[in-house]
């Protein structure tokens, strides 16, 4: 079956906690999400959706695993335009791997089918919203401060 | 080197090398390639790929998911946003604010 992965990967000087807490706690999730933010109970079988700052719903879904702080998953149907929606149901799982000082975050979203509409879209929007992520979790000066001594990877 | 490398330090050396900018423009082309498919496209020796691989790996340029034994590549264009953020939005900031202005000037004096 064809389909379409993206695939973003995020360091933060972070806990796994204080991630997990900006992944699902809507006022974090304003702060860098460009003024949306997820509603849900973040449990296996909860419905979840993804709200715009004008209140309108940009996608929804349900949540299929959910264990704190490491791993989320949940089906994303897409709202927000008509030949996004058309597309179907879409999975995004986000999994957080602490690494001595820092937190590694992997976003994958995949689609059962190629080429995808939302996955061009959200290709544009995930390394914006991980920037910016990673510039709320570190105190806000992120883009000059100096960056995590890694080795290797 | 007595210091390890800094996330930037990384990032430059990584796509100052034109093999591994080529590389990112095949991933870009078709994401989440095996190490056999990216080799098809390059007149390089497989070791030499996965070295250039490896680089981006630890730029982060590149990330990999692995489905069964295989390893699939994927462009990571994080840290290319965050060098956007660092070293162009603020300069481009105020000249895209000085053509606002003018767009707004000239519209208005249209109406």
């Amino acid at each position: 079956m064809a389909r379409s992965t993206f695939l973003y990967v995020t360091y933060i000087r972070t806990t796994p906690e204080k991630l997990w807490s900006a992944l699902t706690e809507p006022e974090f999730m304003k702060e860098y999400w460009f003024g949306m933010h997820g509603e849900s109970r973040w449990i296996a079988g909860s419905p979840w959706k993804l709200v715009a700052s004008d209140g309108k719903i940009a996608a929804d879904g349900e949540i299929v695993e959910s264990d704190p702080p490491k791993r989320l998953v949940f089906k994303w149907q897409d709202r927000s335009k008509p030949e996004m929606e058309a597309e179907g149901i879409s999975l995004c799982t986000m999994d957080l791997v602490a690494e001595s000082a820092v937190v590694k975050l992997s976003i994958t979203h995949t689609i059962e089918c190629e080429p995808s509409k939302l996955l061009t879209a959200v290709s544009g929007g995930w390394p914006k919203v991980l920037s910016n992520l990673k510039t709320f979790l570190e105190t806000g000066s992120a883009a000059i401060a100096p960056a995590v001594p890694r080795t290797g990877g | 080197m007595t210091e390890p490398l800094q996330d930037s330090d990384l990032l430059f050396k990584a796509l100052a090398d034109p093999n591994r900018r080529m590389l990112l423009d095949l991933l870009h082309a078709h994401d989440g390639r095996t190490l056999n498919e990216l080799c098809e496209h390059l007149d390089m020796t497989r070791q030499g790929v996965t070295q250039h691989l490896d680089l981006l790996e630890a730029a982060n340029l590149v990330a990999i998911l692995r489905r069964g034994r295989e390893k699939l590549h994927f462009l990571n264009p994080v840290p290319l946003q965050e060098i956007y953020g660092r070293w162009i939005s603020k300069f481009e900031k105020p000249r895209l604010k000085a053509l606002d202005q003018l767009k707004r000037k000239l519209e208005d004096n249209h109406g």
